[in-house]
């Protein structure tokens, strides 16, 4: 069972989010990076771009295969993981940590209220996938 | 590869339980149910480079011919000129269609006088053996053994000592593309000197219910070697790092073995074969297009089907590419016109609407550790 930190609010694309006032953290789950696999590029927005809520904004590759990444909120890219473009395999090892990848400054901080809880999450993933 | 065969159920290994009960992440190929990782695709890539790794690839097809005119068949079947095989030895050949497309890449084995073995790739068992047989003329009788026999390989720098310790016969004298017989756990096999990833190891040929014995045995002496299973996954970047050819991939009834890389293999001398004059009419024209390894400019992985650019337009497409391990960059094959094949030559990868730059580089990407003949 991949672990599913309770703090965080989710999408149902497997991606994370750790809300901060009006600032939400973004990166992409534990059981996403299982699924992947070996993580070797992630291409991310600048600082700066605009990324809205459920629409894509980027794309993580592992050795095996390409992946959408999806915004869980609206908003501006204030911060990027500057790490993640020598160490991609951050997104593996630590996928709620040092393998976060986008500070966004929300739009709308009711984006949050429309995504998933920990044990919301949690069930959608207890298939376990493959 | 994608999967075609979707509506009918997948096919299993005799190992396929054993893959499941050591958490093998499975995947459908080429109407296989099979492992394409244990541990992790990178992980698993260094243990082969680094010490010893094996492979389940008993999906791969075994056809069996005998009776005096086997060679001939062979002949008319076969690219490459069989005449000149030992009885032990093994030879790289292509089977083609008259216009010179690919029908299969695939190695062959003297087994005795007149007795060979073919050995394809398991998407196309089908389709090769009812071209094989219907190719076949006089008194050679063809056998599909492919079900009754499984191919375990055992591939790493330790992987001849491991094997040593395991047979009942030397197999350090074993000469690359050659093969003995023997008992490797007490499981009888065609020990062959060949493989898929660059390094040195064997390929075990066994009787299908010997499978599980001897994967249980190798697994538990090359414990203290850090043996490891090694997944689908990582066996296609080992044989990227090589620019091994992957049918389906790089080759196809589309491709000539020309432009291919596979003109070495290709023997008009030795008389009629099927695809020769088709063959031999591009030789003398020359290829319009080769197929080249390039790595990446930067890590963005290309894949196969994305398109190739050249001065800004499209000169051709990725057959094979991803991150390669061991070299640690993201390499890629594919075609592009002969003007634009030399190591050095500027290309782009089309990825995701953007061109990447990309550069022509010489092949294998990661040298090769194969024992030399």
């Amino acid at each position: 069972m991949a672990n599913v930190p309770a703090e965080l609010k989710y999408t149902r694309e497997h991606e994370w989010a750790k809300v901060e006032g009006d600032r939400a953290r973004i990166g992409i789950t534990a059981f996403a990076q299982e699924q992947l696999g070996d993580v070797v590029f992630v291409e991310l927005p600048k600082v700066g771009a605009k990324v809205t809520a459920l629409k894509t904004f980027g794309v993580v590759e592992s050795v095996k295969a390409v992946s959408d990444l999806f915004a869980p909120v609206s908003g501006e890219v204030v911060e990027v993981n500057a790490e993640l473009p020598k160490k991609p395999e951050l997104v593996n090892t630590d996928p709620y940590g040092q393998g976060w990848m986008l500070v966004i400054k929300m739009t709308s901080p009711k984006d949050v209220d429309g995504l998933m809880s920990a044990a919301d999450y949690e069930k959608l993933t207890a298939g376990g996938g493959h | 590869m994608t999967d075609t065969t979707a509506s009918t159920p997948l096919k299993r290994t005799p190992l396929r339980d054993v893959h499941v009960k050591a958490g093998a992440k499975m995947v459908p190929f080429g109407g296989w149910d099979m492992p394409v990782q244990y541990t992790g695709i990178i992980e698993e890539h260094r243990a082969v480079r680094r010490a010893v790794g094996l492979f389940d690839i008993s999906h791969m097809g075994e056809f069996e011919v005998r009776g005096p005119d086997a060679l001939a068949a062979i002949q008319r079947l076969c690219t490459n000129d069989a005449r000149t095989l030992e009885i032990g030895q093994v030879q790289y050949a292509a089977l083609c269609y008259p216009e010179g497309g690919i029908v299969d890449d695939l190695t062959v084995y003297r087994l005795a006088d007149d007795h060979y073995m073919l050995v394809v790739n398991a998407s196309n068992i089908d389709k090769d053996w009812g071209w094989v047989t219907s190719h076949s003329t006089g008194r050679a009788e063809w056998k599909n053994v492919s079900d009754e026999t499984a191919l375990l390989a055992v591939q790493g720098p330790k992987a001849e000592a491991l094997v040593a310790r395991l047979a009942d016969r030397e197999v350090t004298g074993i000469a690359y593309y050659h093969f003995g017989r023997g008992a490797v756990a007490g499981v009888p096999a065609i020990i062959s000197r060949t493989g898929y990833t660059g390094e040195d190891g064997f390929e075990l040929y066994v009787a299908a219910g010997g499978a599980e014995r001897l994967w249980a045995a190798l697994i538990e002496a090359g414990r203290a070697d850090g043996i490891q299973p090694i997944g689908l996954g990582a066996r296609d970047t080992l044989r990227l790092e090589m620019k091994y050819a992957l049918y389906g991939n790089d080759i196809d009834q589309t491709t000539n073995p020309l432009e291919a890389g596979l003109g070495w293999v290709v023997k008009p001398a030795k008389g009629e074969f099927i695809g020769r004059e088709a063959i031999e009419a591009l030789r003398a024209r020359g290829t319009a297009r080769k197929l080249v390894g390039f790595e990446m400019v930067e890590r963005a992985v290309p894949r196969h089907g994305y398109r190739l650019m050249g001065g800004g337009a499209p000169v051709g497409v990725v057959t094979s590419g991803s991150f390669g391990p061991s070299v640690e960059r993201s390499i890629g094959i594919g075609y592009v016109p002969s003007a634009l094949a030399a190591a050095g030559s500027e290309l782009a990868v089309e990825i995701r609407g953007a061109a990447h730059a990309a550069r022509v580089v010489k092949t294998p990407f990661y040298p090769s550790h194969t024992k030399k003949a």
